[in-house]
């Protein structure tokens, strides 16, 4: 099972992360730190696990972004790793080659995405395709309500401007 | 949220107004990114300020403000480590939002920020995540937004409360019973669900095994998963034992390599319970084997094969191939990375495959990864046996000294370990073991030197025919004077002074040996080690000073003594006003003697070997010949406590006395205490005369507590006798025919002295009450118990808690029917609602639980 997800740039600074066990903030911030720490260094020709405390952690590094999995000490991890790689894929196709910015500016949508990948620490769809599908369907639904929601609120705007004019 | 606001009163025009501007010049979650990253130098002011903002705005009446405020808050938290519990009502209150946008970053928002031990508010939640759960049952509006249950589904996995899970557990029936999209998710849900509520099983149970023979993959590969974790290693598997057909037929059927490797760890869980499913399971594993393309897949099934299916040759076969072709693809760090991993697995059973591959793995030891190097080690240590033990040793420590600090210190202490198991029982040639000590010991970074001093001095006692070799080993430490700069090896040293001085009798040049006990760079040495080294000397002159006297040694004569003595005088001189009490002491013992040697020497003149010299060196000498022996942990228990003896006395009275470092320094090293027994024999010394007194109290202790000591009885020392050389042994036979069980070398192995098996008491007591603590553990077994009676109370079973636990009585006694009349299917088919009809899975009456599991919860915490 997944422990956490953590997205990383090369400095630390976190881009996503995303927990399956119930943390503390404090703990999540040290998990965090470690993490990088370990990860950062190594060298690009190393294996993609490290054991981290009684875990362990499946990484791929992205340009210059680092995506890691805390998985338990008995899961697959080349099962794990392709995972990572499927996810980056998805999140290349919906933002069309992926930038670290892309994800900063689209965090929500990030997380979206992620959580129809992966649910409860469990992968939920393994298909590319599939997602992609129902990113599209979600991603409807979202815009559409946000514009219904503009409509609401710019009549009464303008209300409110003539009277305070 | 649909129809515009009324327009603001003349009671509220304030608020309303402050609310206007909040909502006007509101900022987006891309301004504030935007601000934030524009000057990076100032980013903790800005955070701060939008901080404030967020906490004015997200009091706003309109929700919109509202959500943006949250969102912008979520962004804080979950970036850059803001708590944001101060919002957690404010999440609450936009969880019923019409709009979906809202409600997903209300969802999100509860989702990262509620913790299910500290948000309190989360019982207020109950109703929302019921009332969307059941949204599509119930709603008109379902049509327009049908993933809306997926989003309490996402609260409920990552936020949940046992409590909130008991409330919720019946509205995830309907989505587990229905084919959709949002099934796989509410089986993961329930997973979760189950795990942090066990009470929940009567209801969630059956639903998720028909999950199981759903048409749709994705949520069988929910359902496996969930399974998977059920059974994981804190949980006890048995009671999952029933499902192996179903799962089975997945392993079979299914196309998507994630399910297969979920279904294959089940497998691996179940098939040690139940050794009968193996033959089941070998041919479907053998077929991915050879034919699967996904590495993931194959080396699961390796990982099965090896671990549960070892009495299978032909897949054992098939796997050890596969291993072979990981190891030896070299331009994939992470196959060869996993295929150390498995080959460590085959270790006790299939040493010949690990053998086979030894060339592959010594190389990886010099890898520049450390996980492959870790790796390496570990395969390295589990093929290591008495045969080969020279060879793998000697190449380990060679590969430490040219490591990098840390890993050479790992290979050190693996080495140090497994050398040292069982009495040294993998060490054939004692006297290579003791060079390889102190080469270890030269090893630039090696930071050991508690242990290796330790094995030194234990060997040493244990072993008698290593003693010429410890002694050369030990001179050697002792002359390099650039080991006296490491602090490091201070310990290392001083076992070896004591070791030149204990078995001063095998060295060749007592001069040399004093030479370089009293260097001038000892004076580096910390007090202990060196009141050791002061010891060594006294030990060394008196033997010099006997062995002159018996003309017994060609290298020692007159000038000889002369020359240590004034040697000693010089050196030790300047000691007597040390302000170490430990060196002081031995000091003045030591100086007293060497004048009382000068002193008799110069009345009696030369070569007088009669009269006063020859009496006082003998029974100095007879003082250090005593031979001291390992002393068994448990003597002290073997001791019957004297009546008059109260040991319930308070001694608190005594702190006073006793150092911190004293209390310390009898705790480092709790086997072998040479320091404070050497510390008592100088105290005689000093006595002079009266120590023939001293020295005969301790025969009649030996004659005494006979037990405890070892035997010195020249002739015991006859490789003939040495089977009985400690007395002790004879109640242990075992432990010496386990030592001579191979006898391919060509050198006999010396005896090793071991007292009792309780000697390892530490250890094996620890280890006993770790089984004992597992016995013991808090039971969680709510879950099991409930699995086990609903399974026993079959299809028709109501889901109630009550009932079911009533249904696990039942189940025990009908598991005990069947265990006395093995192999009545019937019996177990109609237990099992006639769905299961593998005719492998005989029985069916999972052993009644002994070893419960631990609280599932903690378990999912880091």
């Amino acid at each position: 099972m997944i422990r956490f997800i953590l997205l990383q740039n090369r400095q630390g600074k976190t881009r996503l992360a995303k927990y399956y066990v119930p943390l503390e903030d404090s703990e999540k911030h040290k998990v965090e730190y470690e993490v990088h720490r370990l990860v950062v260094n190594r060298d690009p020709k190393f294996t993609n696990f490290v054991e981290f405390r009684t875990h362990k952690v499946i990484y791929r590094r992205y340009a210059g972004l680092f995506f890691s999995m805390c998985v338990d000490i008995t899961d697959n991890e080349l099962a794990y790793l392709e995972c990572i790689h499927l996810f980056v894929e998805i999140l290349d196709h919906f933002f069309s080659n992926v930038c670290e910015l892309d994800l900063v500016f689209n965090f929500h949508k990030v997380y979206l995405i992620l959580d129809e990948f992966i649910l409860a620490g469990e992968l939920q769809e393994t298909s590319k395709r599939a997602i992609i599908e129902r990113m599209g369907e979600l991603e409807n639904i979202y815009f559409r309500a946000m514009r219904f929601a503009i409509v609401i609120f710019t009549p009464w705007l303008k209300d409110l401007a003539f009277f305070s004019w | 949220m649909a129809s515009p606001p009324p327009l603001p009163s003349s009671t509220s025009v304030l608020s309303s107004a402050s609310s206007l501007a909040d909502s006007l010049f509101q900022r987006s979650l891309d301004d504030l990114i935007k601000s934030v990253r524009s000057d990076p130098s100032s980013e903790p002011s800005i955070i701060a300020r939008s901080l404030s903002e967020i906490r004015r705005e997200i009091r706003s009446s309109d929700p919109l403000t509202k959500s943006i405020a949250l969102q912008k808050l979520t962004y804080l938290s979950s970036l850059h480590f803001h708590s944001m519990s101060f919002a957690a009502f404010h999440t609450l209150e936009l969880l019923p939002s019409p709009s979906p946008q809202t409600k997903r970053l209300a969802y999100l928002a509860a989702s990262l920020s509620f913790h299910p031990s500290t948000t309190e508010l989360l019982p207020l939640a109950t109703h929302q995540l019921h009332k969307d759960l059941t949204s599509l049952s119930t709603s008109s509006s379902s049509s327009s937004f049908p993933f809306l249950p997926s989003l309490p589904l996402h609260l409920l996995s990552l936020a949940s409360s046992a409590d909130l899970s008991s409330h919720l557990a019946p509205d995830l029936v309907p989505l587990l019973s229905r084919s959709s999209p949002l099934q796989p998710k509410a089986v993961a849900a329930t997973y979760r669900v189950l795990s942090l509520c066990p009470s929940t099983v009567p209801v969630l149970f059956k639903p998720l095994v028909d999950c199981l023979s759903s048409d749709n993959p994705l949520t069988v590969s929910a359902a496996v998963g969930a399974f998977c974790e059920l059974s994981a290693p804190p949980n006890d598997p048995a009671p999952y034992l029933p499902l192996a057909p179903e799962i089975y037929r997945v392993l079979v059927n299914s196309r998507s390599n994630w399910t297969l490797i979920k279904a294959l760890k089940i497998f691996s869980r179940l098939v040690p319970l139940e050794p009968r499913l193996g033959t089941r399971i070998v041919e479907p594993l053998s077929k991915f084997l050879r034919e699967s393309q996904a590495k993931s897949l194959v080396l699961e099934c390796i990982k099965t094969v090896v671990s549960c299916l070892p009495t299978h040759t032909e897949a054992m076969r098939l796997a050890i191939d596969k291993i072979k072709e990981l190891l030896s693809s070299d331009d994939d760090p992470n196959l060869r990375y996993l295929g150390l991993q498995t080959l460590g697995m085959l270790a006790p059973g299939h040493l010949w495959a690990l053998e086979e591959s030894r060339e592959v793995v010594a190389q990886s030891l010099t890898d520049p990864d450390r996980s492959i190097c870790h790796e390496a080690l570990r395969v390295m240590m589990a093929m290591t046996l008495q045969e080969n033990s020279i060879e793998s040793c000697t190449l380990l420590v060679r590969q430490a000294a040219k490591s990098d600090p840390e890993f050479a210190n790992e290979i050190l202490d693996s080495v140090l370990t497994s050398c040292s198991k069982d009495f040294y029982e993998l060490v054939v040639d004692f006297d290579w073991y003791v060079s390889l000590l102190g080469e270890m010991a030269r090893i630039v970074h090696c930071t050991k030197g508690d242990e290796i001093s330790r094995q030194l001095v234990d060997i040493g006692l244990r072993v008698r025919d290593a003693r010429p070799e410890l002694v050369r080993v030990a001179r050697e430490l002792l002359i390099d004077p650039s080991l006296l700069g490491n602090h490091f090896l201070y310990n290392v040293l001083s076992a070896a002074a004591w070791i030149s001085g204990e078995y001063v009798e095998f060295s060749k040049d007592p001069m040399e040996l004093v030479e370089a006990l009293l260097q001038p760079r000892t004076s580096l040495l910390p007090t202990s080690a060196r009141a050791v080294y002061i010891q060594s000397v006294l030990k060394v002159l008196t033997f010099s000073c006997n062995s002159h006297i018996d003309e017994s040694s060609s290298l020692v004569n007159d000038t000889v003594i002369a020359r240590m003595l004034s040697l000693i005088e010089m050196t030790v001189g300047p000691l007597a006003e040390s302000e170490e009490a430990e060196v002081e002491d031995r000091v003045r013992n030591l100086l007293g003697v060497v004048r009382l040697v000068a002193n008799i020497k110069d009345l009696s003149g030369d070569k007088d070997k009669d009269g006063m010299i020859y009496e006082v060196v003998r029974v100095m000498d007879a003082l250090f010949s005593d031979e001291m022996g390992p002393v068994s942990a448990n003597a002290q228990k073997k001791v019957s406590v004297p009546e008059d003896l109260d040991l319930k006395d308070n001694l608190a009275d005594l702190s006073e006395f006793i150092s911190d470092n004293d209390a310390a320094m009898s705790r480092s090293n709790p086997s072998i205490l040479f320091y404070p027994q050497s510390c008592n024999a100088s105290e005689e010394v000093e006595v002079g005369p009266t120590s023939v007194a001293e020295s005969t109290s301790l025969k009649e202790h030996r004659k005494r507590h006979g037990l405890y000591y070892l035997s010195t009885d020249k002739e015991t020392t006859e490789p003939e006798l040495t089977e009985d050389y400690p007395r002790v042994n004879e109640t242990l036979p075992l432990s010496n025919g386990d030592t001579t069980r191979r006898v391919k070398v060509t050198k006999l192995r010396p005896t090793v002295v071991k007292l009792d098996e309780g000697e390892d008491l530490a250890t094996s007591s620890s280890l006993s009450t770790k089984v004992e603590a597992m016995k013991d553990d808090p039971l969680s077994g709510a879950i099991k118990d409930v699995l086990l009676g609903k399974k026993g109370n079959g299809a028709s079973s109501s889901f109630d808690a009550s009932s079911s636990s009533q249904g696990k009585g039942k189940d025990k006694v009908k598991g005990k029917e069947i265990k006395s009349k093995k192999g009545e299917e019937g019996e177990s088919k109609d237990r099992h609602k006639g769905r299961r009809k593998h005719k492998h899975r005989k029985e069916p009456a999972p052993p009644v639980s002994v070893a419960q599991e631990t609280p599932v919860i903690q378990d999912f915490l880091l």
